[in-house]
This record gives C-alpha cells, sequence and structure tokens, in this order.
C-alpha cells in the first residue's frame, strides 16, 4: 500500500466518523422543526393569505400557501347579474388594477355579441388599462422596498402613484373602482384637457423608474438579497403555469398584448417586451420595472394619435347576449387574466370561470420556497407579486 | 467644581445629582432623536411633512405619543414566562443607563471616572442582548423567538468588531480610562501642529468606521434591524409588548443610539474637549471651570451629528440577511480591525 492510498483511506475514516458523530449528536438532541403560520395577518402578505412553513431553524423543509380567507365568490355572483353589472365585481378582483379586469370580461361579452367597440373607445379602453398597470406595478416597486426593510421607497411610490389615480379618478369618476367599460364602448369621452396632464404625469412616472432604478434596484444589499434568490428554470414556470412578468423573468418571451390580435390599440403603437434569462427575484423585479416604463411609452404614443368618433357602438338598451361560449384573456398587470362566459340568452351570464393571474402565481409557492431562509420567503414572495383578491376572487 | 461636587454636598446630595443627570443624559438624546430624526428628518426624505398639528410643527407629538403609550393595556401573554416577560425590557434599559456611567461631559462633570472605562463600556453594552434574548424567549410565540435568537447572535457577532475596533484608539491613547482619553486627543498634535489636537478619527478613521458598522448592528438599526424585521417578523422580539413595557423598549433603542453616539464622540471626535492649544492649557488641571458647562454641549452637538449618520443609513438602506450578516461580521470587519490594530501597535512603537 502507498502513502497517498492510507492517506485517503484514513480521509475517509475520519469522514466516516464525523457522519456518525452527527448522526449521534441527532439522536441525542432530538431535534424537531417549527411550524410557523405566516399570515393570514402578516404584513408580508398584503392581506389574508397563510403561508404555512416548516422550518428547520431558519430553513424552510416545506412551505405550503392556504389560500381563501377572502374568498368572495365572484364566479357565482355574476350568474344572478346582467352583464353590464358584473364589471363592478369584477373591479374587485385586483383591486390596484382595476380598470383592467373589466375589460377581458367586457371582450368576452362584445365577442359573443358579434360587435367591436369604436376604435376611438378601443384607444380609450387601452390608455387607461396600461395606467391602471402603472397604478398597481408602481406601488409594487415601492412595497418591494419594505418588503426588504427600506422604508423610504413606498413613500415615493404612493406620491407618484397619486397622479395617475388623479387621471383616472378624472376620466371615469373612481379612482379605484372605475365600473368604466360598457359593452360596445365606454361610459363617456376623455375630460378636458386629459391629454396634457397625462403627458406630464408620464414623464413624472419615467423620472420615478430612474429613481427606483437609482435607490433601490442599484444598492448592493438590494442585489445580495434578491441575485439567485427563488430562481425558477423556465421549463419549471411553464409547468406552473405562471404568467406576466414572473413568466417573462425566467426568459419566456410571451405577452398577451402583443401575441393574440384583440380590439384594443396595442398593435397600433411600437413597444418592446422585456425578458430577463435568469428567472431570480431580482429579474422579476426588473421586468416589472422596464414594463412600468413601458408602459408609459405605450400611453404616450397612444396620445398622439387618437382617433376622433364616438365612444359607444350601437347597442341595444336591454342587453341580451345571445347563446354561446366564450374565452378572452389579456395581459393584466399581474399576468394572464381571462374569462370563460357562458351565455343562455338571458340578461346575465349563465356561467362564469375567472382565470385570475396571482392564483396560477402562487402555486408555485411549495416547490419554490423548499430549502429557503425565512427572510427569503418575504422577499420570494414580494417577488411573485400576489394581490389577495386576485387569488381568491 | 470639584470642590462642589465632591466635598460640600452630603453623598446623598451627590447620589440624587447622579441620577438625576443620568436620567436627562438618557432621556434628552433620546427624546430629541426621535423627534428630530425619527418623526421629521426620515418625513423629509420621504417627501412628506410628519407630525404637524401636536405643538408647532408637531414638537410635542413626542409628549402625545408617550401619553398614548401609557394609557394603553399592558398585555401579557398567556403562555408567556411573567417573571421574566416583565423584566425583559428593564434589562434592556437598564443596560442604556450602566452605560452612560462612564462617558465625561466635562473635566469634572461625570458621573464616575472609572480607570477601566472602555472595558466597562464594552462588557455592560452587551446586557442588553441578554434583555432581547429573555424578552424573545419568554414571549412564548415564535416569531418573537426567532427574532430573539437572531439578536443574540447577531449581537454577540458585532460585539467582537466592536471591541477590536476600540483597542486601536486603546493603543493609541495608552490609557483605558475615557476622560484619558479625551484629554490624550485633545492634548494631542498633528506632526507637531496642536491647532487640531490630534482627535483619533484621523489616525484611526478605519476604526471608526468599524465602530459606527458595528454600532449600527448593535442598536438593530437597519441595515442590520433582522431581529426586529417588521416585513418578516413583526417586530420580533417586541412583538408582545404593549404600552409601558413596548415603551421602554423604544426608549432603550434610541436612547442607546445617542449614547453610543456619545462613546463614539469620546472615542474618535475628541469628545467634550477644545484643542488645549487654543488656550494655553497644559493638562487637564488647567482647565477652566466652563468648559463644564460648554462641555456637555459639544458633546451634544457631536452625538447630534453621529446619531443622524446612523439615522441617514437607517432610512436609506433595505435589510441584510442574518447570514449575510455574520459572514460580513466575521469575513470582513473582524479581519480588517485585526490589520488595524496591528498597523496601529507598529506605528506606535514606530514613533
Amino acid at each position: 500500500m502507498t502513502s497517498t492510498e492510507s492517506l485517503i483511506d484514513r480521509r475517509q475514516l475520519a469522514y466516516i466518523a464525523s457522519q456518525a458523530a452527527d448522526a449521534r449528536l441527532n439522536v441525542e438532541l432530538e431535534t424537531e422543526g417549527m411550524t410557523l403560520n405566516i399570515g393570514p395577518q402578516h404584513p408580508a402578505t398584503h392581506g389574508t393569505l397563510r403561508i404555512i412553513a416548516h422550518l428547520d431553524g431558519e430553513q424552510v423543509v416545506w412551505a405550503e400557501p392556504s389560500c381563501g380567507y377572502m374568498h368572495r365568490g365572484y364566479e357565482k355572483l355574476t350568474e344572478v347579474r346582467t352583464y353590464p353589472q358584473v364589471t363592478s365585481l369584477v373591479n374587485r378582483i385586483d383591486w390596484l388594477g382595476s380598470f383592467a379586469n373589466e375589460v377581458p370580461f367586457i371582450l368576452a361579452a362584445e365577442k359573443l355579441m358579434g360587435i367591436e367597440a369604436p376604435p376611438r373607445a378601443q384607444w380609450i379602453r387601452t390608455i387607461l388599462f396600461e395606467l391602471s398597470r402603472i397604478a398597481n406595478v408602481s406601488l409594487f416597486l415601492g412595497d418591494l422596498g419594505v418588503q426588504l426593510g427600506a422604508v423610504t421607497p413606498v413613500f415615493m411610490a404612493f406620491r407618484d402613484r397619486e397622479h395617475v389615480l388623479n387621471l383616472i379618478e378624472a376620466t371615469t369618476g373612481g379612482r379605484f373602482h372605475p365600473n368604466f367599460d360598457r359593452i360596445g364602448g365606454l361610459k363617456d369621452d376623455l375630460p378636458a384637457g386629459f391629454i396634457d396632464e397625462t403627458r406630464a404625469v408620464m414623464k413624472t412616472l419615467r423620472n420615478f423608474c430612474t429613481e427606483m432604478e437609482d435607490l433601490l434596484f442599484g444598492n448592493e444589499i438590494f442585489q445580495s438579497r434578491t441575485r439567485g434568490i427563488g430562481v425558477i428554470p423556465k421549463d419549471i414556470a411553464m409547468q406552473y403555469g405562471l404568467s406576466g412578468a414572473n413568466l417573462r423573468a425566467s426568459g419566456v418571451d410571451w405577452d398577451l398584448r402583443r401575441d393574440q390580435s384583440l380590439p384594443m390599440a396595442w398593435d397600433k403603437v411600437d413597444w418592446k417586451v422585456w425578458t430577463h434569462p435568469d428567472g431570480d427575484s431580482f429579474a422579476r423585479c426588473w421586468i416589472r420595472l422596464q414594463e412600468v416604463r413601458e408602459s408609459t411609452l405605450i400611453v404616450d404614443q397612444l396620445l398622439n394619435n387618437i382617433p376622433s368618433g364616438p365612444v359607444m357602438a350601437k347597442v341595444p338598451r336591454i342587453i341580451k347576449v345571445p347563446e354561446g361560449e366564450a374565452w378572452v384573456s389579456t395581459e393584466n398587470p399581474l399576468g394572464e387574466m381571462g374569462y370563460y362566459v357562458v351565455s343562455k340568452g338571458d340578461l346575465g351570464p349563465f356561467r362564469t370561470k375567472i382565470r385570475s393571474a396571482s392564483f396560477n402565481n402562487i402555486s408555485i409557492v411549495p416547490w419554490i420556497l423548499k430549502g429557503v431562509y425565512v427572510p427569503d420567503i418575504i422577499t420570494i414572495l414580494a417577488s411573485l407579486y400576489f394581490i389577495l383578491g386576485d387569488i381568491d376572487r | 467644581m470639584n470642590a462642589l461636587l465632591a466635598a460640600d454636598l452630603p453623598y446623598w446630595v451627590q447620589s440624587l445629582l447622579r441620577v438625576l443627570g443620568g436620567l436627562v443624559a438618557v432621556l434628552l438624546p433620546a427624546g430629541t432623536i426621535v423627534y428630530l430624526f425619527l418623526f421629521k428628518m426620515m418625513s423629509f426624505m420621504q417627501s412628506r411633512l410628519g407630525p404637524m398639528e401636536a405643538g408647532p410643527y408637531g414638537s410635542m407629538q413626542l409628549f402625545a405619543e408617550v401619553g398614548k403609550w401609557l394609557q394603553k393595556e399592558d398585555i401579557t401573554p398567556a403562555r408567556a414566562d411573567r417573571t421574566i416577560f416583565k423584566i425583559a425590557p428593564l434589562v434592556v434599559l437598564a443596560s442604556t443607563f450602566l452605560l452612560v456611567a462612564v462617558v465625561p461631559f466635562g473635566p469634572d462633570a461625570w458621573f464616575t471616572n472609572f480607570e477601566a472605562g472602555v472595558f466597562y463600556m464594552l462588557a455592560v453594552s452587551s446586557v442588553s442582548v441578554l434583555g432581547i434574548l429573555i424578552a424573545g424567549w419568554s414571549s412564548a410565540n415564535k416569531y418573537s423567538l426567532l427574532g430573539g435568537l437572531r439578536a443574540a447572535g447577531q449581537l454577540i457577532a458585532y460585539e467582537l468588531p466592536m471591541v477590536l475596533a476600540v483597542i486601536g484608539v486603546i493603543i493609541q491613547a495608552g490609557t483605558m480610562n475615557l476622560q484619558g482619553i479625551v484629554v490624550a486627543q485633545n492634548g494631542g498634535e498633528i506632526f507637531g501642529w496642536n491647532g487640531l489636537g490630534n482627535p483619533y478619527i484621523l489616525t484611526q478613521f478605519t476604526g471608526f468606521i468599524i465602530f459606527m458598522i458595528a454600532v449600527q448592528a448593535e442598536l438593530t438599526q437597519t441595515p442590520f434591524d433582522m431581529p426586529i424585521a417588521e416585513s418578516e417578523l413583526v417586530s420580533g422580539y417586541m412583538t408582545e409588548y404593549s404600552g409601558f413595557r413596548f415603551l421602554t423598549f423604544f426608549i432603550a433603542e434610541f436612547a442607546t443610539a445617542g449614547v453610543f453616539s456619545l462613546i463614539a464622540s469620546v472615542l474618535f471626535l475628541g469628545g467634550w474637549g477644545v484643542p488645549f492649544a487654543w488656550f494655553d492649557w497644559k493638562s487637564i488641571d488647567d482647565i477652566s471651570d466652563w468648559m463644564n458647562v460648554v462641555g456637555p454641549l459639544i458633546m451634544f452637538t457631536k452625538m447630534m451629528v453621529l446619531a443622524f449618520v446612523i439615522m441617514w443609513v437607517r432610512f436609506s438602506y433595505p435589510r441584510f440577511r442574518e447570514d449575510q450578516l455574520q459572514r460580513f461580521a466575521w469575513k470582513v470587519l473582524i479581519p480588517i480591525s485585526l490589520v488595524n490594530i496591528m498597523i496601529t501597535a507598529i506605528l506606535k512603537v514606530a514613533f
């Protein structure tokens, strides 16, 4: 036996001995895990989501989301409402970007009736859709800071989001729940002075994005907290049915605004779908930041050439939707949101299925939280970005 | 002044004066920091006004807050370890009062002129760890337990860089007496020029930075606030405390920020003193009595500057993760402070 062989032998023996010592220690101490309920009342869950996490020290052994604490039964409620009434319900699904919830439902009803909104209405719909996306995601950017322990960004987000909400209020009369979309068009035309004011606000929002890039995304601690944390590979993201920025951050070039032809104005302007190859928390946050900026550019371009004409197509006073089934989904602030509407020719839908983005997005939580530390739970949940109304409907 | 404090007054009057002085030295900085920095400066940084209603510019807000806390119910969780639960905030606050006991505010304005002052200061500053740990443990709450354990790990890890950073100062001053350190700085000279004294921030700049980082961690301020961690542990070890006991934690947090700023100004910025060359003082016995009045004001100014830096960092940064914090302490701060000690010792012998 040569000396090197004996050395290897000795190392192996030492390794086996240390393993045995470890095992003995674990048996003697009888260490057992701890179950930590994050939520239903917890600041990191934006409402009443409950994450049941089984911890070993600070490491998560397994975790499971438990939702339904805020279930309001909107799918069932639509069955006892008429079509125009449903918009006031679905407003409350994703409450930060309410107008975007109305659009796919109205489009589905229009599809069943075989009508299309006039061009001006389509343009204004798209503008309001993007404004609600900005209102939604800019709050995400501020909230992200709070989740990671920086208190200042959230106030900046609220400060600049206020301008967008003012625009939405001036147009629709409601800050959070516009209830503005009608089958065949819109309730009203744009108010006077909307275009100039919106241009100024879009500039403010672009400044806000730059500010966030400097304050938060450029921060070393922020990067060390988010880079490489909660990596979702491309195939896993597709398997779990993620959508929106969560999917694009995993490198999937998929955006329903571009990939399907709807009677909306997105195809009339020039814009870019951002993707990121990393799939980690930083990528998801960064994609959202870029999307806010892209949205402001979309709105700017749309404002340049709003067509004239009516904002309402000719529709009967009492809307009866002919028999049939329709599925329309759009790229909402949180991801793909769709309505499957079944009509039996009545005043209201016979059955509605709501596909909301957050519900699918948090389905990846058990997979992604396995083995991370407790602070990373918060980072990952914040970067997945869900809204409780959107999960529980 | 010395005669006034030492000889003429009976012992109990001296003790009473010291206790009152200690209360002022702890509560006045705490109140100023909370109002000026936590309420106002933070608000201006976040484009808002902060409290404006209570008194002019909300200056009475602090009293309103204290009144609110005193009215609140003192809740003890059903499964808590009641005695320990109730003692914990007092242990944390006691650490602050023990710290201020060795800080010199003037040539004769001190609570106790302790020969091993630095040693004592470093020892009692870790008493607060004990309070935080038992607060987390006795709350019978999983979040509090995680917070308490994180605090214990963090405070012990950052005790070491703090000690090592101070050693450089001790080597240079040649004394562990805080009063002696002040005199050594203000009576010192830089290459024969004594117009500025020799504040150790110039020679011990590395030590100063490490000390301030360690202070930030000791105070559990952002970016080292994972024991409190609002968004994950919901205030950690303080979760179950309400009313007066929470107020005690709150005072302790900001009073300790003030006291550590005082200590940092003594160790690195020259403390209460002005450079002796300005007035042709040769030693501590020459110093005129009016320094006992001006000294505390100078200390207060320096404290506010340092507390401003602490709070500025607190409002600007996100928070580290627990393992990143430990790595930072053991792999970055401790090696740098060891090298700093080595260089200081070599230069001390060389010059």
